[in-house]
């Protein structure tokens, strides 16, 4: 079958989109997210060692929240809601350990704070989740991330779930997160072909949560990333090379946080080089 | 900037023929569970501090001397100070150490309430030498980059080219390399690592009247914070078990491209196990240890301890001076282990295969400096004598409570260890109750097999 043949087919013998359908895709894809963050974190609390007590959580989610209500508040925003600091809070007890209990929620505090006051062009330039990883493993005492906590069958899953999500098309402008994968998978592949290595070692670095809570939750997160398709795949090829750089030349752990962290001011940069539309989460 | 040095990696993974099934089994210690308990367990000390790296390797081999051959891949050429035997002894210092450990208390009389229990750690412990036969100094593309004699040991650092060069001219040095050791070898190879190889000096080992082969320690700069496992599970069959001791300054150490898991502690068991003939402590730990890893498909590291060596609560032995911490390397301890920069421990325990652990064991220092410790706990009940009882009410909850406890204590004996449930309950003098369908739920969702509890 040819793509333009099913392409025709398409347009031609689509049905039409039930209600339940039309429902679904109107719903912020914010929700979406929230929904596997939950999840995920739930089954890693009951099932995995994830070692982050109830209390970090709880701080956390309150210090963000709080956050979140004193900018809106102070800023007069309208149409600003609580869902994407629900995202921050959840990505950070999911990423985030600390042997305290202030570590979570200042970090909480910090990047949501980040996301008033550091603007350009009328986004945020910071993932606040990566931006909050980011300060507390450079400056808090005490705050570390585990990449390998996820274990193979969970990252299974979640590949599982995240690809399904795809299918289901709920969160827009997901290219970013794919090609950002296919980039860094290549490199990855690249690499274990040089070595002479088996190809289990490449199954084995794809069965890696970090990687796949990253791709598309993190660097997918559409107020931080450039409006233009042709520039987030430029984005996402840089991101994929620092990180690459960062892990396998450099060898310093958490290369894909710091590589996003530190690629993340090329973003205003590439939007005036190639302007784009700017993304707003509520579906028209 | 130093090619070899960007890509260096570290080293440890002994090439080591497949040592017989090392006799180290000497009896069990009841207040401890060492590695000793793991027959063919590899037994490796690091210390990381920054990119410097000291690596103490244990052998246990009990093969014929002439056919013993150890291939590491080290990340640059190392000269003969950076080449040590380290004392055999502080391999049994720090596992006496850092052991899983069992801790008993007393139950207070309820008939004649008293201070809280104090604490007691249970008692008692039971306690052809070759070097001139090299050939050519560079032949199939294989350069010998230093050679010297360290203890009992001829050593030779080789960089190669190829690495079915490399195994050719080891089979024709005399070096017995399992057959297809080239496919592993290639990847160290591309990295331009370069190679440590040592085989035994006879007479130098029969000069040193020791039973045992020495320990070798090497030390090195690398940025790489990995231990390459691949090499030795070239002739694996099953699972291969590693205890891994890491030295470090800021904090825990976990692996990066593995999960790493605390094992299940800190719960009461009964307290039958510290006099019954067959269910020890000993036994109870490795058979808790092959059920966990059974579990976790041997797909995990497992922690078993994590503590500043400054102190121990309870010791299951004491903590290592700063003299014996600076002999396995970690010699930033000057004098007292409780001043200066601290020591802290973290044992590692792998069982691992070839396909669960396709890659190297990369780790990462964490900023955690929560002690951790792998402590089972005996609560010796009280005894009571209802008509000779002055407060016969405390006595009766007491006694209430003592028979829920003691159940409890038999079903996490049969779920961490997946001995058989009726067997504990005859030796431990307890009835048979079920389960609730809440609890059998909780214990199926953390993957706890249920059938064996509640039949």
């Amino acid at each position: 079958m040819t793509p333009v043949a099913s392409d025709a087919a398409g347009q031609r013998g689509a049905p039409p989109p039930t209600a339940l359908r039309r429902r679904i895709a109107g719903l912020d894809p914010r929700l979406v997210q929230i929904a596997f963050l939950a999840a995920l974190l739930g089954t890693g609390v009951l099932t995995r060692d994830f070692s982050l007590r109830i209390e970090q959580m709880a701080a956390c989610f309150a210090a963000g929240l709080a956050t979140q209500a004193i900018g809106v508040h102070a800023l007069g925003l309208r149409r600003v809601g609580y869902l994407s600091a629900l995202v921050t809070c959840f990505g950070l007890s999911v990423l985030l350990r600390a042997d305290s209990l202030w570590v979570h929620p200042l970090a909480a505090a910090v990047c949501l704070s980040a996301k008033f006051v550091l603007r350009v062009n009328g986004k945020h330039l910071f993932n606040p989740t990566n931006l909050g990883v980011v300060l507390a493993l450079a400056v808090l005492p005490g705050a570390w991330v585990s990449p390998g906590q996820w274990g193979s069958d969970l990252a299974i899953a979640c590949w599982a779930v995240a690809l399904g999500g795809i299918v289901a098309r709920r969160a827009r402008r997901l290219d970013i997160g794919l090609a950002f994968l296919g980039f860094y998978l290549l490199e990855l592949a690249l690499r274990v072909a040089w070595l002479g290595q088996s190809w289990n070692v490449f199954l084995h670095q794809l069965q890696s949560g970090a990687l796949i809570l990253f791709a598309f939750f993190m660097i997918s997160d559409p107020m931080t990333i450039p409006s233009r398709g042709a520039a987030r795949v430029v984005f996402a090829a840089g991101v994929a090379l620092l990180a690459f750089v960062w892990q396998y030349v450099l060898y310093i752990p958490n290369a894909l946080i710091w590589s996003l962290f530190l690629c993340a001011p090329l973003v205003p940069l590439l939007d005036r080089l190639l302007p784009g539309e700017m993304y707003t989460w509520r579906a028209r | 900037m130093n090619r070899n040095h960007a890509l260096g990696a570290l080293a440890a993974a002994a090439l080591a023929l497949p040592a017989a099934n090392a006799a180290a089994f000497c009896g069990f210690y009841v207040g401890k569970a060492d590695a000793a308990l793991f027959n063919d367990a590899s037994k490796v000390v690091m210390v990381r501090d920054g990119e410097r790296t000291v690596i103490n390797m244990l052998n246990d081999y009990q093969g014929e001397l002439s056919e013993f051959a150890m291939v590491v891949p080290v990340p640059h050429v190392l000269n003969k100070e950076d080449v040590k035997t380290p004392f055999r002894a502080l391999f049994d210092r720090i596992d006496a150490y850092s052991a899983p450990r069992l801790a008993e208390y007393y139950d207070p009389d309820p008939c004649h309430p008293v201070p809280a229990a104090e604490m007691k750690m249970s008692a008692g412990r039971m306690a052809s030498n070759a070097t001139s036969d090299l050939r050519a100094r560079e032949e199939h593309g294989v350069t010998v980059e230093a050679q010297y004699t360290v203890g009992p040991y001829d050593i030779v650092i080789l960089g190669a080219e190829q690495s079915d060069g490399l195994e050719t001219w080891l089979h024709e040095n005399g070096y017995r390399i399992p057959r297809g050791a080239s496919k592993a070898l290639a990847p160290y190879i591309r990295q331009q690592m370069k190679f440590f190889v040592a085989r035994v000096n006879l007479d130098a080992h029969a000069k040193s009247g020791e039973r045992f082969l020495a320990p070798l320690q090497f030390s090195f700069r690398s940025e790489k914070f990995m231990l390459p496992i691949r090499l030795g599970m070239i002739n694996a069959r099953g699972p291969q078990d590693l205890v891994l001791w890491v030295l470090t300054k800021k904090g825990r150490v976990e692996a990066t491209n593995y999960r790493t898991v605390k094992l299940p502690a800190n719960v009461e068991i009964p307290p039958y196990i510290k006099v019954d003939a067959t269910h020890t402590f000993g036994a109870f730990y490795k058979a808790l240890f092959d059920e966990q890893a059974k579990r976790e498909q041997h797909r995990v590291v497992f922690t078993e301890y994590f503590w500043n060596m400054a102190w121990c609560d309870p010791c299951a032995a004491n903590p290592l001076s700063a003299q014996e911490l600076a002999n396995l390397g970690a010699d930033w301890v000057r004098g007292d282990t409780r001043r200066g920069a601290p020591v802290l421990v973290t044992r590692l325990h792998v069982r691992y295969t070839p396909e669960t652990f396709p890659e190297d064991l990369a780790f990462q220092e964490t900023a955690d400096r929560q002690n951790w410790q792998t402590r089972y706990v005996l609560r010796h009940p009280a005894k009571v004598d209802l008509d000779k009882c002055v407060n016969t009410e405390s006595a009766q909850r007491y006694l209430a409570r003592l028979s829920e406890r003691k159940e409890r204590e038999v079903q996490t004996l049969a779920s961490l260890t997946g001995w058989d449930i009726h067997g504990i309950r005859s030796r431990a003098g307890v009835e048979g109750t079920d389960l609730s369908p809440l609890a059998r739920l909780w214990r199926w969702l953390q993957g706890t097999p249920t059938q064996n509890i509640a039949k």
